[in-house]
């Protein structure tokens, strides 16, 4: 993906020399056109058009944002309900992501989730435990919204 | 400065020391260690987040500028706290920090033997 970058870039200042004018719109132009050589030459590169994995970052950070909203409203919740009728507990995680930025990120978006903090992590680095504020209406949902993040990341470094 | 930019700017600042407050409150009501960092970890981020916010729009709305490390700071916080929540509960719990007697499941105790 680098690479492709690197590339555009590059076909953004020939273009700023063919057109011999040093301007900000020029490169603008420059690094769209490239943009369109490179994706007509796409089957040339080993990894996918770096569009594409420019698009799911994107979409991960609002998946970012938008947990981290829920997971505010339901802490006020269980902080400002007059009687405390939490059951929280630790539970066991398998992880289908094997390099460690992956489950660097993983983990993040876990603690950030409405509910639940990543408390440890096995040594082999396939299981993840983590401690959640109420366990039994919250592991079904869970699970969903660790299959939704899971293929985020995934989509991100495929 | 607007009327609107004032309320917007109000709101956001508003919001982040409501969540401030209520997570404090969070870190004296909840019965253990673990709860009150979940506490502690969300509610603080997005607080402090949102009050960053709202000084950033601040100064955009009264000077016209950008300052860009208001902004690096929104994403240091951001990507930071979380670890500092982790890091904070494993330690807790390799140095023997107990659950409090809520806890219905454990499935982290039988990987590691750790002196009661």
């Amino acid at each position: 993906m680098a690479f492709q970058i690197l590339l555009n870039f590059l076909l953004a200042f020939t273009w700023m020399f063919f057109e011999s004018s040093m301007e900000t719109s020029t490169f603008i132009i420059g690094y769209l056109l490239g943009m369109l050589v490179i994706f007509f030459m796409r089957r040339f590169f080993s990894s996918r058009f770096y569009v594409y994995r420019i698009y799911s970052i994107i979409k991960l950070i609002l998946i970012f944002l938008r947990e981290l909203l829920l997971s505010n409203l339901a802490v006020l919740k269980v902080v400002l309900q007059p009687k405390l009728n939490i059951r929280p507990g630790i539970f066991a995680m398998e992880t289908k992501l094997t390099s460690d930025w992956e489950i660097t990120l993983l983990a993040n978006l876990i603690t950030l989730t409405p509910g639940t903090l990543v408390v440890d992590i096995s040594p082999d680095n396939k299981i993840l435990y983590v401690h959640a504020v109420d366990i039994e209406d919250a592991e079904e949902a869970i699970e969903d919204i660790r299959g939704s993040f899971e293929k985020a990341i995934m989509e991100v470094s495929r | 400065m607007s009327a609107t930019a004032e309320i917007i700017v109000a709101v956001f600042i508003l919001i982040g020391v409501f969540l401030s407050l209520v997570s404090s409150f969070g870190v004296m009501r909840l019965p253990d260690a673990y709860t009150r960092n979940h506490a502690a970890s969300k509610s603080t981020t997005l607080g402090v987040m949102s009050t960053l916010l709202g000084t950033l729009l601040f100064f955009y709305f009264y000077e016209g500028i950008i300052h860009s490390r208001i902004l690096l700071g929104i994403i240091l916080i951001f990507v930071t706290a979380p670890v500092a929540g982790h890091i904070i509960s494993r330690a807790a719990y390799n140095s023997g920090v107990e659950l409090s007697e809520r806890t219905v499941q454990d499935d982290l105790k039988d990987t590691k033997n750790i002196p009661k």
